[in-house]
């Protein structure tokens, strides 16, 4: 039986960025996730906002790690090569009484640490945004706050991780927990079973049913549901930073912010539900996010939304996040309830997951070998000219663009196809190069993507699927077509 | 980078690209080149492997790839030049562009005078806003078309269809001829889409189920599309409570629409009308910056291809003749009268005409109807209370663009006109 000192449930960012912390040690370490691929969970649905951290309620873990987890990312993403802009984020005041919700956001954001805080007349805060509705009566502006790829970091975070040696499985799913006494002992799965000294549970959504497989009960993870449109390129000339409403005691509000892919992204929503599998967008939905996006920029134009999704929050009803040693277990951390600010706070948790593993008693020596950095593969749209050239000169591939809308190429699909955690679905190619993300939605590049995947990865395009599983985008082939 | 220049370029070899490189050079343009982007000329042509090709510009009945093949090899034969599997990255000011190629590597073209024929996309999942989850199997019309026909694959057995676009009533029987099932046909308008000849060869002739005034309200499924749901619309095109049914289907296939394709044009500072969504033109099909000319479904979604062509033919003799003509006689030629959508008219191209123009010829006005009359209609170019010219039309449908030609006797009539305008009233039995 193969055998770790590190078993880490969850792919996700928390999990990836784990990894990859635990890859500076002479450890042997294993990432499985259920899904396809990394980042299949609430990783690939959420607002993908650096928030800089006056949220959380002062003292908590939420707000020690939101603010830590904000100043690691300059220095995170330039070392994993991830889309990153510090834009500056804007909580907007619609009316005097709201003025006041400000003044108490402030007032924790300094008692929280958070630098870069001020508060915003009206006529300064239009000056910024001219779009903004004219009955915004001031905000808080947070210097801090920014915008990130959140698949970019946690395939590229799980990339750096697998190139310093940790081992990855993906399709894997953990059914249960081999245990001896109080000391759990490694990971039953639907691919065997792995010995380990230590199980991290990194699993979002379904923390709660592994902490209760673990024989910890009493904590349970609502899923708590926010939808979101997404809308063309040429609405972000609209909006320079991130506007958020005035927070509710349910979530942050429906906010208007740029993406750093260049789009606008309106949402969330919050609906608690009971099916954590639940994915779906509703109609009711999707009218309260453009209703709750035109409050805030009421020259939002429904004609240049391109897509809708839904993504999952895990919420853990304290309020904080839930990371520790359970004093009753061995061998076992836990992680739950990373609801927002989880990805802000991610980098921070990681560097706090390896503190409590020393604490522990687990033995960490550095790797002499250790490479925090993770080099991107070249995106043909960010490059100028001549280095669209050379790149083009090196391999012809770069210059056939397959994906017109975002400008992708043959050579990115490609690269992408043989990367240390290859691309094996159109999802996965989708978050990794940015193909069919745009306003035609793979209407154009789909046929081209099938047939390159097929050739790269040896599979037959009948075989070729969107995310896993039973999602083939092919049938069967037409009437007399070659066999 | 490669630099290249000549007096003419074409984007997009559609029909509407190889039909203005073609009268380029008839019009006596030195060099034309042509950048296309596909493997393959013709754009959505070779995929059109269904007849109704070419009854005007040909007097005979052709299929997509007939059509295209007659007009490549016309192009040729004439001497224009193609760069296939070249995209155009950027337009500059000159105007020049920027492209890239596998083949060619990045090339830029400076060119005297430019044509756009980038065509239409088609409408998606997204931009309707469909609900429910975002599983495999949902389908434009135009990319199962490509994939069935181009590529030899089918996407789906049992099939739903939203929308009753001509491609979405042509995949329809496509499908069925294949083997697959089309369960229902869905319309959110009362009336369809596409033209009358394709309800009744596609649809109606394969006892293919269409309803109008329903529409798909959500999409079922996790990995790959398991059910739709469909619901009748009242008058405000909202579900009407009571009336949804599930359909079990695994693929939902769009044929709600296209959109012009002007991204480019975007990036090179032509303004666009947001009634076409396709670039301000006059009636030499010019657009707002000089020396940058649109053709065909970039310009607005034409209904037939030959239209395309016709309308096409133009464009590429005013940019030859802006090519030879040089900077000096680049001012407009007199006054821009702008032409307005009137009365049961959606939108009208050209928007604007310069009528000293028409002493060279008449213009051809082409437009849709907003609404369906299934009665004798008239169509008119109205200046204030005057009728500048009028024609009489068995019926008017959105789907079917309708034309008037104005010529200079018209224009006369209309005098110091500030404004034309085009409506399509009942007529007066």
């Amino acid at each position: 039986m193969r055998s770790y000192d590190v078993i880490i449930i969850g792919a996700g960012v928390v999990g990836s960025l784990i990894a990859r912390a635990l890859s500076r040690y002479t450890l042997r370490v294993l990432l499985i996730d259920r899904a396809s691929d990394v980042g299949e969970g609430t990783t690939k649905a959420n607002t993908a906002i650096v928030h800089a951290g006056y949220d959380a309620k002062p003292g908590s873990l939420k707000a020690r790690l939101n603010v830590a987890g904000n100043a690691m990312f300059d220095r995170l993403c330039a070392e994993l090569d991830v889309d990153f802009e510090r834009c500056g984020t804007c909580v907007v005041a619609l009316s005097d009484y709201e003025l006041a919700t400000l003044r108490e956001l402030h007032q924790r954001g300094q008692e929280n640490g958070v630098p870069g805080i001020e508060l915003l007349g009206a006529e300064e805060m239009r000056r910024r945004e001219p779009a903004l509705t004219d009955k915004a009566s001031g905000a808080l502006y947070a210097a801090t706050g920014g915008i990130v790829d959140p698949f970019g970091l946690c395939i590229a975070a799980a990339e750096c991780a697998v190139l310093n040696g940790v081992e990855l499985a993906l399709g894997t799913e953990a059914l249960d927990f081999t245990r001896e006494g109080q000391r759990i002992t490694g990971v039953i799965t639907n691919h065997g079973e792995f010995r380990s000294h230590w199980v991290i549970i990194a699993a979002g959504l379904w923390a709660d049913e592994l902490l209760h497989k673990a024989g910890l009960d009493g904590f349970y993870i609502t899923p708590r549901k926010g939808e979101y449109l997404v809308l063309d390129r040429v609405a972000a000339e609209l909006v320079h930073t991130v506007l958020f409403p005035c927070p509710t005691p349910l979530s942050k509000g429906i906010l208007v912010t740029r993406t750093i892919h260049g789009n606008v992204m309106l949402g969330p929503n919050a609906v608690d539900i009971l099916d954590k599998d639940d994915l779906a967008t509703t109609a009711e939905g999707l009218h309260e996010v453009m209703a709750g996006a035109l409050r805030l920029v009421p020259s939002l134009d429904s004609r240049s939304i391109i897509r809708n999704y839904a993504g999952l929050r895990a919420t853990g009803g304290t309020g904080d996040f839930r990371i520790e040693v359970p004093p009753e277990l061995h061998g076992l951390l836990v992680l739950a309830g990373i609801e927002s600010p989880g990805l802000t706070a991610s980098p921070a948790i990681a560097e706090h997951v390896v503190e409590l593993l020393r604490e522990a008693g687990l033995s960490l020596a550095e790797r002499p070998d250790f490479d925090p950095t993770r080099v991107g593969r070249p995106r043909f749209s960010k490059l100028n000219r001549d280095q669209q050239q050379a790149l083009i000169a090196a391999d012809p591939r770069y210059g056939n663009i397959v994906c017109r809308c975002e400008t992708v190429t043959e050579g990115e699909i490609v690269a992408a196809c043989h990367a240390p955690i290859p691309a094996r679905t159109y999802d996965a190619l989708k978050r990794r190069t940015r193909v069919g993300t745009g306003r035609c939605q793979g209407a154009f590049d789909t046929p081209l993507v099938i047939t390159i995947m097929a050739r790269e990865l040896g599979i037959s395009p009948l075989e070729v699927t969107q995310k896993g599983g039973n999602s083939r985008l092919l049938y069967r082939e037409t009437k007399g077509a070659a066999p | 980078m490669r630099d290249l220049s000549c007096d003419v370029l074409v984007i997009g070899s559609g029909p509407a690209g190889l039909a203005a490189a073609y009268q380029a050079r008839r019009s006596g343009s030195g060099r034309v080149v042509l950048v296309e982007r596909n493997d393959e000329l013709g754009g959505i042509l070779p995929q059109c492997i269904h007849n109704g090709f070419g009854g005007r510009v040909f007097q005979t009945d052709l299929t997509g790839p007939e059509y295209a093949s007659r007009w490549i090899h016309q192009a040729h034969e004439v001497g224009v030049e193609f760069l296939s599997r070249t995209m155009v990255l950027s337009i500059e000011p000159g105007p020049s562009i920027v492209a890239t190629g596998s083949v060619c590597g990045l090339v830029r073209i400076e060119a005297k005078a430019l044509v756009l024929a980038m065509g239409c996309r088609e409408r998606t999942r997204g931009a309707l806003a469909i609900p429910g989850t975002r599983p495999a199997g949902v389908y434009t019309a135009g990319t199962a078309q490509r994939l069935v026909n181009i590529e030899g694959f089918m996407p789906g057995e049992r099939f739903v269809i939203l929308g009753s676009g001509d491609i979405g009533m042509i995949m329809a029987r496509r499908l069925t001829l294949e083997g697959a099932e089309v369960a229902v046909m869905v319309e959110i308008m009362p009336y369809i889409s596409g033209l009358r000849r394709n309800l009744v060869q596609c649809v109606r002739d394969y006892d293919i189920p269409l309803l109008l005034c329903t529409t798909v309200t959500g999409v079922i499924g996790r990995d790959r599309v398991e059910a739709v749901t469909i619901s009748q619309v009242d008058e405000r095109w909202q579900p009407v409570p009571g009336t949804q049914r599930e359909i079990p289907c695994d693929t939902l296939l769009l044929s709600v629409g296209l959109i012009p394709e002007n991204e480019l044009s975007r990036m090179a500072g032509v303004a666009l009308d947001p009634l076409t969504g396709g670039p301000y033109v006059d009636e030499r099909l010019a657009t707002s910056v000089p020396g940058i000319f649109a053709a065909g479904n970039v310009v607005h979604v034409y209904d037939l291809v030959d239209h395309v062509t016709e309308s096409a033919l133009q464009a590429g003799r005013y940019a030859a003749d802006y090519a030879r003509q040089g900077a000096q006689e680049k001012a407009p030629i007199g006054r821009l009268i702008p032409l307005r959508a009137g009365r049961n008219v959606q939108h009208v191209v050209p928007q604007a005409l310069h009528m000293e123009a028409l002493e060279d010829g008449e213009a051809t006005i082409e437009f849709r109807v907003r609404q369906p009359i299934e009665a004798s209609v008239r169509a008119q170019i109205t200046s204030g209370d005057q009728v500048l010219v009028s024609r009489r039309l068995r019926y008017a449908r959105p789907s079917e663009m309708v034309t008037l030609s104005l010529d200079l006797a018209h224009a006369q009539r209309a005098g110091r006109a500030e404004m034309l305008r085009v409506e399509v009233i009942p007529s007066v039995a």
